[in-house]
């Protein structure tokens, strides 16, 4: 088999294997107002996977993981939800002033293993992976795809404490608050991976309304050693933030993207997504 | 217009006077043809030449809470206010907070030890005015000065659109 071939492959094995939503399309979550003037106040949440940014034009974007942290830390409920066909929508009531960070983050697993000589595979959320390979599985090869999408909205002064990274997957933490973005000012944010700055990471930066223009006019950004990367927003909008880690591929049994017969394996690894809606206010 | 323009013709000379000096900021709301029309949120501040915050002077806007709205939801409409200041604040604030005016000209005089201007360390500032207007537009108009004051005041600066000519002069 050509290497041409064993990509192709793999990307399909890829593309039939994983959840649409977590390789192609855009995901995002876009709030109704970013910066509000009283607690108590409500925000609507749109929540969808589309090529154009911001339209609902392909599928909704799931709300099964989502998580709302508020200022104090404690966990905010979604209030209206509700799951169409081409966008779920949500409320959220922001109680008290400071930032609440909205997400939705998901960890999956992909597993292939030999059972008795017989190729076996899985996915399906990490949480419900235990058990499912048997403690005789031979090539077991374990792919996990970490995936955070998110968006931050403040009442009155931002502040930092929903902010905080959890230590799980790739994070974005403020150095310019995420909802503290004027035009023409410079902003700058860092990457975490799994807690540590993450060095030399892709960043794109897409502003919204992508229907009536030809061109995408993102802004490419990579991190430097501490993760960081600055970068000046020229117009006020929406902007959708992506950056994604590449997949690692370990040594050892099982990392060999392809086997001498029968079909070619997915590459074996870890990966980690991330994706932010931020508003950029007018100077 | 109001008679604050006496200053300059009165002779005074160009030393910067005391402290005790009073200043009246007067701003034109423009009288707008159209379809919808609410009068502005306004904010009135005082800035360094870098466009750092230094004092509050005014912020007018709908103190009523309606069974659906309170009027301070629209506060950060004036942006560069409540980012610089607005948000920081727990409104209303005696002698700062007031109602939303009509269109016309009106000005607000600051005079003695309690005023916003006593407390400056003397230098280069700006008077700033911020005007949003719901389902309307937004203007900043800005007015650069010397504290203590000269008596080469009033200047004058007209907006374009939600503002109309905002005046800076100091009354000995």
């Amino acid at each position: 088999m050509t290497l041409a071939n064993v990509r192709i492959g793999a990307v399909l094995f890829v593309l039939t294997t994983l959840p649409s939503t977590l390789l192609a399309h855009r995901q995002w979550l876009l709030p109704s107002s970013t910066v509000l003037s009283n607690a108590g106040a409500w925000v609507t949440v749109d929540a969808a996977v589309s090529n154009e940014l911001f339209y609902f034009d392909h599928v909704p974007l799931r709300l099964s993981n989502l998580k709302i942290t508020g200022p104090d830390g404690g966990e905010a409920k979604p209030e209206n939800a509700a799951t169409g066909k081409y966008r779920s929508t949500f409320d959220v009531q922001l109680s008290i002033p400071g930032t609440y960070r909205i997400a939705t983050v998901s960890n999956m697993v992909m597993a292939r293993w030999k059972e008795n000589g017989e190729e076996k595979n899985w996915r399906g959320p990490a949480a419900e992976f235990t058990g499912k390979a048997p403690a005789g599985a031979s090539e077991l090869a374990i792919s996990t795809m970490n995936s955070r999408v998110e968006t931050f909205v403040t009442v009155g002064k931002p502040s930092n404490r929903a902010c905080e990274p959890t230590g799980k997957g790739l994070e974005l933490v403020p150095v310019t608050h995420p909802n503290d973005l004027i035009a023409g000012k410079a902003a700058t944010f860092q990457f975490l991976l799994d807690g540590k700055p993450a060095a030399g990471l892709e960043v794109t930066l897409i502003p919204g309304g992508i229907r009536y223009r030809d061109q995408l006019h993102e802004i490419r950004a990579q991190t430097g050693s501490d993760g960081r990367f600055t970068t000046t927003f020229k117009e006020p909008g929406m902007y959708w933030l992506n950056a994604a880690t590449a997949p690692a591929r370990p040594a050892g049994p099982g990392a060999a993207p392809v086997g001498p017969s029968g079909p070619p394996r997915m590459p074996v690894g870890d990966r980690s997504s991330y994706t932010a809606t931020l508003e950029v206010l007018p100077e | 217009m109001r008679t604050i323009l006496s200053i300059a013709a009165a002779g005074i000379a160009a030393s910067p006077l005391t402290y005790a000096a009073g200043i009246e900021v007067s701003v034109e709301i423009p009288r707008l043809n159209v379809a919808e029309y609410h009068r502005p949120y306004l904010a009135m501040w005082i800035e360094h030449p870098d466009q750092s915050f230094a004092a509050n002077l005014a912020v007018w806007y709908d103190q009523q809470t309606s069974k659906s709205e309170k009027g301070t939801t629209w506060l950060k409409d004036l942006r560069q206010w409540w980012r610089k200041s607005g948000r920081d604040l727990t409104l209303p604030i005696d002698g700062i907070s007031g109602a939303t005016r009509p269109p016309g000209v009106h000005s607000i005089a600051f005079q003695g030890a309690k005023s916003p201007f006593a407390k400056l360390e003397p230098g280069p500032y700006q008077l700033v005015v911020e005007a949003s207007r719901e389902v309307g537009g937004r203007e900043i108009v800005r007015i650069p000065f010397q504290w203590p004051a000269t008596a080469a005041h009033p200047v004058k600066v007209k907006g374009e659109r939600e503002l109309g000519t905002v005046q800076l002069s100091v009354r000995p």
